[in-house]
């Protein structure tokens, strides 16, 4: 339900008309036909990379660790989730454990955290909302024709996002300093 | 260059703050910030203040950057006042539309204080 109403914000975010119809259309076909560059590991571990780089200032690396690594081992984890709609429905995960958002947050602006406040869940959101917008950017023919919605930030103790039969699903787990925290692209529909 | 007052639109609150420090690190001697957290906000602040530069955001809810920069020309808010997008959008439609809607500049999320920078300075310089 909240994956469904995310991905209704990212389409309401894209513009109507004839002339972008068509060329949905046209792009759809082609997407559909290059789900293997969409799919892609190496655009969502580049865009990583970039957007810690230059948002926080750190060099991430992916780890061959599980998403266990990245939130599930702290009582208290942080998601954010932004929804893809238009040419391809899906959204963007970011997870971590409640310590590695908020030395995410705390790196952004400078400040110091003890406790999942609003800053950091505003900070964790637009973190996932740069990690989607860089992803698009890389995939062909993605970016023009595929809405984001606004972050929405879960947090809480034993719970799991899940997705029925995705197109498909990439989802990984990267590491800086000593901070985990997985990234995952679902994506349940592709024109 | 003297004092300087940006209007910083964007929905979240961290950005807004890392792009005023962007702005700090550019060197502006004095800089006075005006903060809002959507287009109908930023629009609100147009009418009681005197801005010399406007950072945007364009995914934001209640009233979107692109549509706040209309607004912005229609209401003849702030006249030749430059206006850069600070988007994660990137794709050449996205930068002919706000374009054609009346920004400058164009930075995409996410960027560097130097990006913040190259792009803040010249269009001072020009305005």
């Amino acid at each position: 339900m909240l994956l469904r109403g995310i991905r209704a914000g990212a389409i309401a975010s894209q513009q109507p008309g004839a002339r972008k119809a068509e060329l949905e259309r046209e792009m759809g076909s082609s997407l559909r036909k290059s789900v293997h560059l969409v799919s892609d590991p190496e655009n969502l571990d580049a865009s990583v990379e970039e957007v810690f780089r230059m948002m926080l200032g750190v060099e991430c690396v992916r780890t061959g660790q599980g998403r266990s690594a990245a939130g599930q081992a702290e009582l208290e984890s942080v998601t954010a989730v932004v929804g893809f709609g238009g040419m391809l429905s899906g959204a963007c995960v970011f997870r971590s454990g409640a310590s590695v958002a908020m030395k995410v947050a705390a790196k952004m602006t400078g400040m110091q955290f003890n406790e999942v406040d609003d800053t950091v869940k505003d900070g964790i959101g637009e973190i996932c909302n740069m990690l989607a917008g860089t992803w698009k950017g890389r995939v062909p023919g993605l970016a023009a024709h595929c809405g984001l919605s606004v972050p929405a930030i879960i947090t809480g103790r034993d719970y799991d996002l899940h997705v029925q039969a995705p197109e498909f699903q990439l989802e990984h787990t990267y590491r800086f300093d000593d901070a985990f925290f997985a990234v995952t692209i679902v994506c349940d529909s592709l024109q | 260059m003297s004092e300087v007052r940006a209007l910083i639109v964007d929905d979240s609150s961290v950005m807004r703050k890392i792009v005023e420090r962007a702005l700090r690190q550019a060197g502006l001697e004095s800089l006075v910030v005006f903060e809002a957290g959507n287009g109908s906000e930023g629009l609100d602040v147009l009418k009681a203040r005197t801005v010399d530069l406007i950072l945007s955001d364009i995914n934001m809810p209640a009233m979107d950057g692109l549509e706040f920069l209309r607004q912005i020309r229609l209401q003849k808010l702030a006249p030749d006042v430059p206006v850069v997008m600070i988007t994660t959008e990137s794709s050449e439609e996205h930068v002919r539309q706000a374009i054609e809607a009346g920004a400058q500049g164009y930075i995409r999320k996410p960027f560097t204080a130097e990006q913040v920078k190259e792009r803040v300075l010249l269009l001072l310089r020009v305005a």
